[in-house]
Order: structure tokens, then C-alpha cells, then sequence
């Protein structure tokens, strides 16, 4: 058991730096009540403004306190909003620290040095408008418009995005689709019709059985999701984790499936098997819904559990039980999507798994199973006609990935790089508050991507490394400053929440409205951005759906109506899939018709040579990707990353408990810095963990510089899904290294 | 205070929530997470439990105290007086759950059940953030309050009983 004292020694600075921390962060509000009054004052004379938060992308909506002094004091969740149902998370309780972190982006900045050093000068807002200006008008004449791209991660994207589509290009993406949940999309809507999208439709206040394949529910805060999952648990829900490593939701699982990595689909497979062999599926529900039963039913006669067992090192026994456990619960149950799913480039196929389980067990649809969300339709107004490219990134794909309902942001960088098979080359980038240096696998790939380009425009509030490669950096204000558009959640109800300022913005910084705007008047697109400021916007666009600026500031959230009862399938329903078939499709058309199989297929996957293990990485609760890694808060509660070891492996490496090393990965890449040792039981013996998000690079960021080790960075190894171009991200293998020294030559 | 450590997932919120609504500078908590792992793989258990000031009934700080500064308020909520409180540290030496801490300004901190809040009628700031809601605070003495309801309920265990500092604060198990 750890004391009070070991917990601070491990996840925080040592005690004296954290006093001297402490210390100087008073210092600093101190000194700005001295020489920014208007910090402190503004014109917003609110005891608690409005918010939806900014940390990720749940969104919840929240109200932002602040002290007799009108400094910020605390976040606290909104009663009235289903995303979180006034708990927020410790990010979003932390995310004030994102406000007073002193290390915030402060004025525009111009590069003087070659791209990656970061050497900038101070620009005012005109000369960096200017330079942008000029450099996109010069990429327009030379290679046209369509050679520019944004990518964008974060509430003020939909402005740089008209700015764009007005411009010209439609290159837009978001890395939150193929390093991300891309592939479970694609697998739903080839078989379902329609996509999971967020926050998820999964009814879990109301199943009976969740099963979690490699989703670390209570370390990924997905607010919602985890607050149902708890009062499931409440109410004697069975939760079934299959995971390489001993999860926190393991730990509250009835069973624990400790499978071998990279071998998901022959379980899922040997779950069909079960299912549908001994008649557990839902039979009316089959029948009447989905096209392919009998095909299907053929295809898994030979995976039983007896051959999973060998390939998943799961017993058959184990599998035979869990499989009863879903079936019994049906249609109450939920086959999980999860989130972050590229894994081993096969994820598309492995999430038709997951769906056609569903499907088998009458889940989609029902209560306790997934639910039919609803979005609130909030009209906008009406724009020009945006100009049609001629050509965009997917010209440098050869035909591939047409499945991909949206953008990939490895596929914008892969168009970015000159090559003499395409016709344009990307040559313009603006990056909006997503640091693709940790974001995108294969940093060597994103550089030389980047080192191609004629410009690059950072807009973000921190120094992530990837405004190290800016030619202009934009400092955007935190979200606490500012508004933004209007939050438009799907769920069980509709609903709409507000972002208003609770403070005037620090420093020189500013909102993307804004920035957005003041570009277009240089670039002569101001037909994109008829409202003058962002608040007519949102009023306008509230005022038709019945309500108001003022009465959002008011209230913060506002649900609306459901249009239909349709929250579940109708007893005996007629229910017409968006599929060619019209049906749930067991037996995809949609794949069959692109060329790929039409059922999931297992294949192996490589295994780590001796001495290397798999790298596993995953969230942890206090932290959202890189973007937290700064927060002055919640690095209070965990300021660097740790590699779990299991004790065997230690033996082996005479490893000791909190002692640093580096890693190397297969391709002979070492870390940049060190990282601890944690000895548990908790992983598997032929894999390693680490939290995502650590080891930044950036001097600038002064709290999560050199603090653990990026898995990005070892990340050189991607297994691209040949469905929808997703990038899986586990098929690296890192051994332990006592020295960073490179191999002689 | 009762808290369910079947549906607590660590996540601290429980710790930004106090910092920020008790003014608890970066650095220093009063309340913090502890993970208790047993077994061998597969064979594992783990316990996750939200910790703070036990507010115990018969109080080792209180007894040493020099000053009366640390004393039993409303309800047995244990606070400390900061202005009576010299920053001896005894207290701190004294508490069998290292509740306790030395503030910058110089005087001893701890939990205090939010009792600023709990006198409008709200709860602890780390009970009402927390998104698995595995806290429940009330009045012990109250046979029809949700802790002593849940009490009756749940198998629970208190830390250290063997210290015999009476902690009034419980772990659903």
C-alpha cells in the first residue's frame, strides 16, 4: 500500500519543487492583479458563466466560478447536461490550469530559423495575417488553391474550415479519424448503416452486460460513458474486459479475459461460433433484420474455442462462459466499439467482428444495448457557394481508402510529400490545435511532410512541437476566453450548450473566430463570415430554434425536443437499414464491392523478437493526449509517463521498481529521454505499457519537457488499414536501454 | 463519509475538485488516491480508494495539539484553527493516515469536509464532482441517511482500526 507521501513522491515533483512551484504561481497572479487589471475585470459581470469544456472531446458543459477578485476559480458540471450531468472529470476540473499555465503561447510569432528550431520573432496580428496572406496567394497562383489543408482538432476548426473551403481546398481532417476511431465508423456503417460517432449511442445506464475489448473505460475519462458504467455496476451489471493488461475496469470485471495481443478477431470469431452453434442468438431479431446468417454461419463453423484458445491463449472454457453471459443478458448488451481503435491495421475488419456480434445478439437498437442518438438540427446560416476544387489529398491515394467517410490526416500529410506520380503536392498547412508531432505515427514522415511545405500556420494556446515547425504561430486564447460555436451533442436527447468568456484573454491572444475572420478580409473571402462577431452568429442560429444569446448565457444548456420516439426498435418494427441491402449486414456488400472479404478474417500478426516487447499505450484519467501534459493542475497529479513491466521481465533485465531507461524500438529508434520502470503484474510478460502523451520535446513547455518517454516517437512501424487507410499503432517493440548512445557506425 | 472502492476508478478528480475549491496550492493535497494491488497474472486484485482525513472520533491530532488549534467542530468534523495553529507539526507526526500537511503560509491543512459548503446544504466538493459517485457524506448519526443506509447495505472496512483513533470514514468493499 502506498502512504500519502509515497503517492506525492510518484506522481508530482519532489516536494520542494513542488512548494517553489506553488510559490511562483502565486507570484504570477499577483503580479498580473498589478499590471493587468483587466484580467481581473472584463465585461462579463456573471457570478458563473457558461462553458462546455475544451479538454476533450466529450464537451461537457460547465460553469466557470470566479473569486470576489474575478479571477477563475473552479469549473463545476452543468446539472442540466446529459454529457456529464454536473460531474466533470479531473481534466475538466483541471482545465482552469490550462488558463494559468504561464507557459501559454503569448503573442503572434514569426520563424527566423529554419523549420523545428524553434527561433521565432514577436509579430503583431497584421504582419502575421500579412505573411499568411501573401504565402497562400502565392500557393493559389502557382499550384492553385487545392494545395492547402487544415488540420484541425478543437472548437474554433468550422471557421479555418469556411476560411478554406472559401479559399478553395477541401483538404480538411482531423486526426481523431484514421488514428482513431476511423475504422469502428466505417464497420458500423458498413453494417449497421449508420456510424457510432460521439459521444457514443451505447446504452450502458441500461444493460446487463459490457464487454470492453481493449477499452480502458475509468482511464479514458469518457465522462458519460463512465458514469453509466458506475452505476451499472451499482446495479450488478456483468462486465467482461478482454485485455493484455490488468485495466482498471478489469479490476471491477466478473471476467477477465487476458488475451494475447493482436489476436481480437479469432476470440470474436470463437464467440460467434458459440453463439450461433448453439442457437444463443437472437433468432426473430436475425431473421427479420439481417442479410448473411447462413454464409456467415458456415464461415465460423471452424472457429471454435478450441482453436481460438490457441492463438488468443484464452481457455475454451472462458470463452464458452462469456459467450452465455452475453447471451443471456441479449438484447441488453454491448459488444463495445471502444474509441482509439487502429491497431493493427486489420481494425476495420476487427470492428465488423464486434458489430456482427451485436447483431447476432439483438443488441443495436434495443435498450441496454445501443440507442437511436439524436442531434439537435440548429441551422446555419446560409453562406456563398464555396468554389469546387478540382483535385484534393485522396489524388495521391491511387483509388484506396474510398471507404473513409471522412478526411485522413495521414493521408493529407502522405499528399503533402513531393512525389512524381501526383499531380499537386500540399503545400499550405494550418494546423488548429492539434499537435501533429505527437499525434500522426511515423514522426519522420510528418517532418518530412512538413520540411515540403511552402507554409505552415500553428494556431494552438501552448508551445507544442509542432509550432517548432510553424513559419507563423497564431495564439489562440483558452476556452475559457472565449466564445465558440455552439455545442451540438447527439444523445438519448438533443441538446445544445454555450462557451461564453469568463475572463478577457491573457496576453496577446485571441479566438479563431476571430482569426479566421481577420484572415478572410485579407484574403478577400469576408463573403464566408457575414456575421461581424461570433455572438450575432450564435444568437442567430439560436434564435431559430427558439431560444437566445441571453437566455444561453442564462442557462448554459438547453435540451430540446426528440423529433420521433424512436429511441429503441418498435416491438416487431419494420426497420429499413441505410445498407445496399436495406438489412443489417452480416455478409458486407460494401466490402465485397471494394474488393475485400466479407466477413472478418483473422490474420497473425508479428511478434516481438526475444528481448523486445509489445508497446501497449492508453490513457490515463488526468490527462487528454499531449495537450494536458503542461497543465500546471493535473501535472500535479501525474507529471511524467512510466513503463509497466511485468516482474519476469524485470528479472530478466535485473530491473528495479522507479529506476529510469530508455527504449529502443525495432526499427533502432531510442528515446529522446528516459522513462521509470514500474514492476506490476498488471501486464502481460510480451508486452510493455505506457500512458500517451509524454516525453515533450519542446524547452518551451517548461513542466513537461524531457518527462517520460512519447510513444509516439517510437511508433515508426504502421500497419495501414487497407479499408479505410487507419493507422494501426501497435505492432512496435521497444527493448529497455541503459544509455541513449547511438551504434557506432 | 462512506466510499465505494467497487466503482472508484482513481481518476484523482476527487483531488483537483478539493484543490481548486479550498484554495489548496499545487504541490499539496488533502485528499489523494491509493491503488492496492494483490495476486500473480491473471490472478489479480485491485482496490482503489479515494483517502483523506478520517475525522476520527477519538483524534491523536486534537489530544497533541499545543494550542487547541486542531479541535472537534460541528457534526465531529476535525478542523484546525489557522491562526491559533503555530506550525508545530505535531499533529502531523501524530496522524496514523498522513492527512495533514504544512500550508506555505505556514500553518497545517487538512480536510474539512468542506464544511463551508456542507453549512449551505451542498456536499463535499469531492463528493459532488465525482463522476462514478462513490462517495456518500451525511450524518452517520442519522439511521435514515444515505451513508448510514448504505453502511447497512455494504460490507466496509475503516484504515488502520487497530490505531484506535475511531475513523469515521469507510470503504465499501
Amino acid at each position: 500500500m502506498k502512504s500519502r507521501r509515497q503517492f506525492l513522491k510518484i506522481s508530482s515533483l519532489s516536494a520542494a519543487g513542488l512548494v517553489f512551484g506553488g510559490g511562483l504561481l502565486e507570484t504570477f497572479a499577483d503580479n498580473l492583479l498589478k499590471n493587468n487589471q483587466s484580467y481581473f475585470k472584463g465585461p462579463y459581470d456573471f457570478a458563473r458563466t457558461p462553458t462546455y469544456c475544451e479538454v476533450c472531446f466529450w464537451k461537457c458543459a460547465g460553469w466557470v466560478h470566479k473569486d470576489e477578485n474575478g479571477r477563475i476559480k473552479k469549473i463545476i458540471g452543468n446539472d442540466d447536461d446529459p454529457n456529464c450531468n454536473g460531474r466533470f472529470c479531473p481534466r475538466g476540473t483541471g482545465g482552469v490550469g490550462m488558463y494559468f499555465d504561464r507557459d501559454r503561447l503569448k503573442t503572434p510569432l514569426i520563424r527566423t530559423d529554419v523549420r523545428g528550431k524553434q527561433s521565432f520573432r514577436e509579430a503583431t496580428w497584421d504582419e502575421a495575417f500579412d505573411y499568411i496572406a501573401s504565402k497562400m496567394n502565392k500557393i493559389k497562383e502557382e499550384h492553385g488553391p487545392e494545395c492547402t489543408a487544415l488540420f484541425t482538432h478543437g472548437s474554433g476548426g468550422k471557421y479555418f474550415g469556411n476560411l478554406l473551403k472559401g479559399f478553395g481546398s477541401n483538404n480538411i481532417a482531423a486526426p481523431s479519424y484514421a488514428q482513431c476511431r476511423g475504422p469502428r465508423e466505417v464497420a458500423f456503417l458498413a453494417t449497421f448503416g449508420q456510424g457510432i460517432n460521439s459521444p457514443e449511442n451505447t446504452d450502458i445506464r441500461d444493460t446487463k452486460c459490457l464487454v470492453l475489448i481493449g477499452s480502458h473505460l475509468g482511464e479514458n475519462m469518457h465522462n458519460g460513458q463512465v458514469q453509466e458504467m458506475s452505476d451499472a455496476i451499482d446495479k450488478g451489471t456483468t462486465i467482461i474486459t478482454v485485455d493484455p493488461r490488468f485495466s482498471t475496469v478489469a479490476g471491477k470485471s466478473k471476467h477477465w479475459l487476458p488475451i494475447k495481443p493482436s489476436t481480437d478477431i479469432a476470440l470474436l470469431l470463437s464467440w460467434m461460433n458459440v453463439i450461433i452453434n448453439e442457437e444463443l442468438f437472437d433468432k426473430k431479431y436475425v431473421e427479420k433484420y439481417t442479410f448473411g446468417f447462413d454464409l456467415l454461419k458456415a464461415y465460423v463453423q471452424p472457429f471454435t474455442p478450441e482453436w481460438a484458445y490457441g492463438i488468443t491463449t484464452i481457455k475454451p472454457q472462458q470463452i464458452r462462459d462469456t459467450a452465455h453471459e452475453m447471451a443471456n443478458a441479449a438484447p441488453a448488451v454491448i459488444v463495445h466499439p471502444g474509441r482509439h481503435v487502429t491497431w493493427y491495421g486489420d481494425d476495420t475488419q476487427r470492428l465488423r467482428a464486434v458489430a456482427i456480434l451485436n447483431a447476432l445478439l439483438g443488441s443495436w437498437g434495443r435498450r441496454g444495448g445501443f440507442y437511436n442518438p439524436e442531434k439537435a438540427s440548429v441551422p446555419h446560416f446560409h453562406l456563398p457557394d464555396f468554389p469546387k476544387p478540382n483535385k484534393n489529398w485522396r489524388d495521391a491515394m491511387g483509388g484506396k481508402y474510398k471507404l473513409a467517410d471522412l478526411a485522413l490526416a495521414s493521408g493529407v500529410c502522405q499528399a503533402t510529400i513531393p512525389s512524381p506520380e501526383m499531380s499537386c503536392s500540399i503545400k499550405g498547412w494550418i494546423v488548429n490545435g492539434t499537435n501533429l508531432i505527437n499525434t500522426l505515427p511515423d514522426q519522420k514522415k510528418t517532418i518530412a511532410a512538413i520540411q515540403a511545405l511552402d507554409l505552415l500556420v500553428v494556431v494552438d494556446t501552448m508551445p507544442m512541437e509542432i509550432t517548432g515547425y510553424a513559419d507563423v504561430v497564431l495564439p489562440e486564447c483558452t476556452y475559457l476566453e472565449r466564445y465558440d460555436s455552439l455545442r451540438i451533442s447527439q444523445g438519448r436527447v438533443p441538446s445544445i450548450a454555450l462557451r461564453m468568456p469568463a475572463v478577457d484573454p491573457l496576453y496577446n491572444t485571441k479566438p479563431a473566430f476571430w482569426m479566421a475572420r481577420e484572415l478572410a478580409k485579407k484574403l478577400d473571402l469576408l463573403q464566408y463570415f457575414p456575421f461581424e462577431t461570433i455572438e450575432e452568429e450564435i444568437d442567430w442560429e439560436l434564435k431559430q430554434v427558439g431560444s437566445s444569446l441571453e437566455e444561453m448565457q442564462r442557462i448554459g444548456v438547453k435540451l430540446l425536443d426528440r423529433e420521433a420516439d424512436d429511441l429503441y426498435f418498435g416491438e416487431d418494427e419494420d426497420v429499413e437499414f441505410n445498407t445496399n441491402t436495406g438489412k443489417i449486414e452480416l455478409y458486407s456488400t460494401a466490402l465485397e464491392e471494394e474488393g475485400f472479404d466479407p466477413f472478418p478474417v483473422f490474420t497473425q500478426h508479428p511478434e516481438p523478437d526475444s528481448g523486445f516487447y509489445r508497446l501497449i499505450y492508453g490513457r490515463a484519467p488526468m490527462h487528454t493526449f499531449s495537450r494536458t501534459a503542461n497543465n500546471p493542475n493535473l501535472t500535479d497529479l501525474m507529471d511524467e509517463n512510466s513503463v509497466w513491466v511485468n516482474p519476469k521481465v524485470a528479472k530478466v533485465w535485473d530491473l528495479k521498481n522507479d529506476q529510469y531507461v530508455y527504449l529502443e524500438n525495432q526499427d533502432g529508434v531510442i528515446s529522446d529521454f528516459k522513462i521509470k520502470v514500474r514492476i506490476t503484474e498488471r501486464i502481460r510478460w510480451d508486452s510493455v505499457y505506457m500512458v500517451h502523451g509524454f516525453g515533450h520535446a519542446d524547452k518551451r513547455m517548461t513542466r513537461a519537457f524531457g518527462k517520460g518517454v512519447s510513444d509516439t516517437q517510437m511508433i515508426t512501424n504502421v500497419m495501414i488499414d487497407p479499408i479505410m487507410g487507419g493507422t494501426g499503432m501497435r505492432g512496435n517493440f521497444v527493448t529497455f536501454r541503459f544509455d541513449n548512445k547511438k551504434a557506432e557506425v | 463519509m462512506a466510499i465505494d472502492t467497487k466503482k472508484c476508478v482513481g481518476c484523482s478528480d476527487c483531488v483537483v475538485a478539493c484543490q481548486t475549491e479550498n484554495d489548496v496550492p499545487i504541490g499539496h493535497c488533502r485528499d489523494w488516491v491509493v491503488e492496492v494491488m494483490d495476486g500473480t497474472y491473471p490472478q489479480l486484485e485491485i482496490e482503489l480508494r479515494s483517502e483523506r482525513c478520517n475525522h476520527c472520533k477519538n483524534s491523536p491530532c486534537v489530544r497533541c495539539c499545543p494550542t487547541g488549534a486542531s479541535h472537534y467542530s460541528d457534526g465531529g468534523i476535525v478542523l484546525v484553527t489557522k491562526n491559533e495553529c503555530i506550525g508545530c507539526s505535531a499533529c502531523i507526526t501524530s496522524c496514523p493516515y498522513d492527512a495533514r500537511y504544512v500550508h506555505p503560509d505556514g500553518y497545517v491543512d487538512k480536510c474539512t469536509f468542506c464544511l463551508h459548503r456542507v453549512k449551505k446544504g451542498m456536499q463535499p466538493a469531492c463528493v459532488a464532482v465525482c463522476p462514478t459517485k462513490c462517495m456518500y457524506f451525511g450524518d452517520l448519526d442519522d439511521p435514515g441517511s444515505e451513508v448510514s443506509e448504505v453502511l447497512k447495505k455494504r460490507k466496509y472496512k475503516t484504515l488502520i482500526p487497530e490505531a484506535g483513533t475511531k475513523p469515521q470514514l469507510y470503504f465499501l468493499i
